[in-house]
């Protein structure tokens, strides 16, 4: 018998044993679920699974009575925008930043301690600020998921360009580069593929202030649906708007993955093998 | 007139002395091969040549004037590891030279000047034998191959002096061959001066036509850094002569000299 830590489960156990623990949630929701309809037809903590999928069908096909819009689309709509935004504008911002300040060094003095310092603010305390400041509008909740991912991006960026071998730098020196061809040719280029690898971490927080800021004030969007039934205890709807929400984020992930394995084939995880 | 001259060189780090009182004369087209114990400076006094340490006291001059205390465009180089670019084809890091060169901006090329900067990246990689890798990205390239290629683009900009830091230390004996063929080959046929760190005694010995050896006159047992390296010998060396022999017994145990059993 070889040591458990020698022993590998084939393709098809593999697969069976990832999604185990999956089946043993939903088969431990159903078999509560039906205990307590069964004592109560009208419980709503609970609801069972078909009665979601008749939520959900309700939800992503029928236009609401108030506003005339099909309810999950709207607020797919309205909070993939918010994130995206907030995000790309990170994305960009912290490309810029990062790369600058890990490349030179009067940058990196004069920025790191501040960047430092304002990555320690929680977000989420100067939500009030934002919204005295920007109203509660789009704006203050597309600056909060900013502020909220943007400062440890710039950290990760700034990083990653000071972990480039120093020989590069003085190669590409001999090779007649200027500070600027060495950002654009040199510094940029390796640490776009890392940008994507940030923005995926990112974007778990990026969900988290994007979802906090509906909560508090908006008109629409996932966040704002789930903490609006949540007054009537509408788990009908809650439970699929979260798992709808996952898959958004599962999407987002995949394809910041694919993203890099498309663009960068030098990229460990790149083609080019 | 000296490619290089150092008069009067020191190097200290506060109170520690790493190179002291260099005085050296290169001529343009010679093949220097530099060797020393490790941690005698050799590499300091590359760094120096490169412009990325400065002299703390003396003259280094390239071409009769001070060295450029930053990196440049005149003095090639080649590392041991990380030489080339890895998010390049091997195309792309030959080509990067001319497009540095050409386009201040945008550091690219496009149309007629991308065609021509092309050809004479395309000449340079077949001239190190790496035509038929012109595609792949240098994790796709072996070590020596990989040093091949940051040849090529080193000679790229044709440089007064190519920088060579212990270049095939970490290849296999066989490639190592190869390669001492390869810069012998260039050296030869540009006319170039060559300035290279080795701590392989015979490697130093097969491809220099000259080779300084650097070490430590005095030691201080209390103050293992209280003195520096110097030059302690400068061997003229005619290339396919071994001579090992004609070095005293005692510089050469302070030397490793692991591939000195090897057969030619």
């Amino acid at each position: 018998m070889r040591r458990l830590i020698n022993q590998r489960p084939g393709r098809v156990l593999g697969a069976v044993l990832a999604l185990l623990p999956f089946a043993l949630v939903v088969l431990a929701y159903m078999t509560a679920s039906t205990a307590r309809l069964a004592e109560n037809p009208g419980d709503k903590l609970l609801p069972s699974l078909i009665s979601m999928a008749d939520a959900l069908v309700r939800l992503a096909t029928e236009p609401s009575r108030r506003t005339g819009e099909i309810l999950l689309w709207a607020d797919t709509a309205a909070s993939l925008a918010r994130l995206m935004t907030g995000v790309a504008i990170s994305m960009v911002l912290a490309l810029i930043v990062g790369t600058a300040t890990g490349l030179i060094p009067y940058l990196r003095r004069s920025l790191s301690p501040f960047l430092a310092a304002l990555a320690m603010i929680p977000p989420l305390s100067i939500l009030p600020i934002l919204f005295i400041t920007f109203g509660v509008g789009e704006l203050s909740k597309v600056v909060l998921i900013i502020f909220g991912i943007l400062p440890f991006m710039i950290r990760d960026l700034q990083q990653r360009v000071e972990e480039i071998p120093g020989e590069q730098f003085v190669k590409a020196q001999t090779l007649g580069g200027s500070t600027w061809q060495i950002l654009l040719r040199v510094a940029i280029p390796q640490t776009l593929p890392r940008l994507f690898d940030a923005t995926r971490l990112a974007l778990g927080a990026a969900w988290l202030f994007l979802i906090a800021a509906e909560a508090i004030a908006a008109e629409n969007g996932l966040g704002y649906r789930i903490f609006l039934v949540r007054r009537y205890l509408d788990m009908q709807t809650i439970l699929p708007y979260v798992a709808w929400i996952t898959l958004l984020a599962f999407v987002l992930d995949w394809l910041l993955r694919r993203l890099n394995y498309w663009f960068f084939p030098w990229y460990p995880t790149g083609r080019a093998k | 007139m000296s490619v290089i001259e150092a008069r009067g060189l020191w190097k200290e780090y506060d109170r520690d002395v790493v190179l002291e009182d260099i005085h050296l004369n290169v001529a343009a087209g010679d093949f220097v091969t530099v060797v020393g114990a490790s941690g005698c400076g050799k590499s300091t006094f590359l760094r120096m040549l490169l412009g990325e340490e400065t002299p703390t006291r003396g003259e280094l001059l390239l071409d009769g004037r001070p060295m450029p205390e930053e990196p440049g465009p005149d003095r090639g180089v080649v590392f041991q590891k990380y030489s080339v670019f890895p998010h390049l084809t091997a195309l792309g890091n030959v080509l990067l030279a001319e497009e540095l060169e050409q386009a201040a901006i945008t550091a690219r090329l496009l149309g007629r000047a991308r065609r021509e900067a092309l050809v004479r990246a395309h000449e340079m990689l077949e001239r190190v034998g790496l035509g038929s890798a012109a595609k792949k990205y240098p994790s796709q390239l072996s070590g020596g191959m990989q040093q091949r290629l940051a040849i090529a683009q080193a000679l790229m900009k044709n440089p007064r002096i190519l920088l060579l830091d212990e270049p095939f230390g970490a290849l296999d004996p066989g490639i190592r061959k190869d390669m001492h063929a390869l810069i012998l080959e260039l050296w030869e046929r540009l006319e170039i001066t060559v300035f290279m760190v080795t701590h392989d005694l015979k490697e130093g010995f097969d491809l220099g036509t000259r080779m300084l050896v650097f070490d430590k006159t005095r030691v201080d047992p209390h103050a293992p850094n209280a003195y520096g390296a110097t030059i302690t010998y400068d061997i003229p060396l005619q290339h396919g002569a071994r001579s090992t022999d004609r070095l005293p017994a005692t510089m050469l145990e302070g030397l490793p000299s692991n591939h000195d059993e090897e057969s030619n």
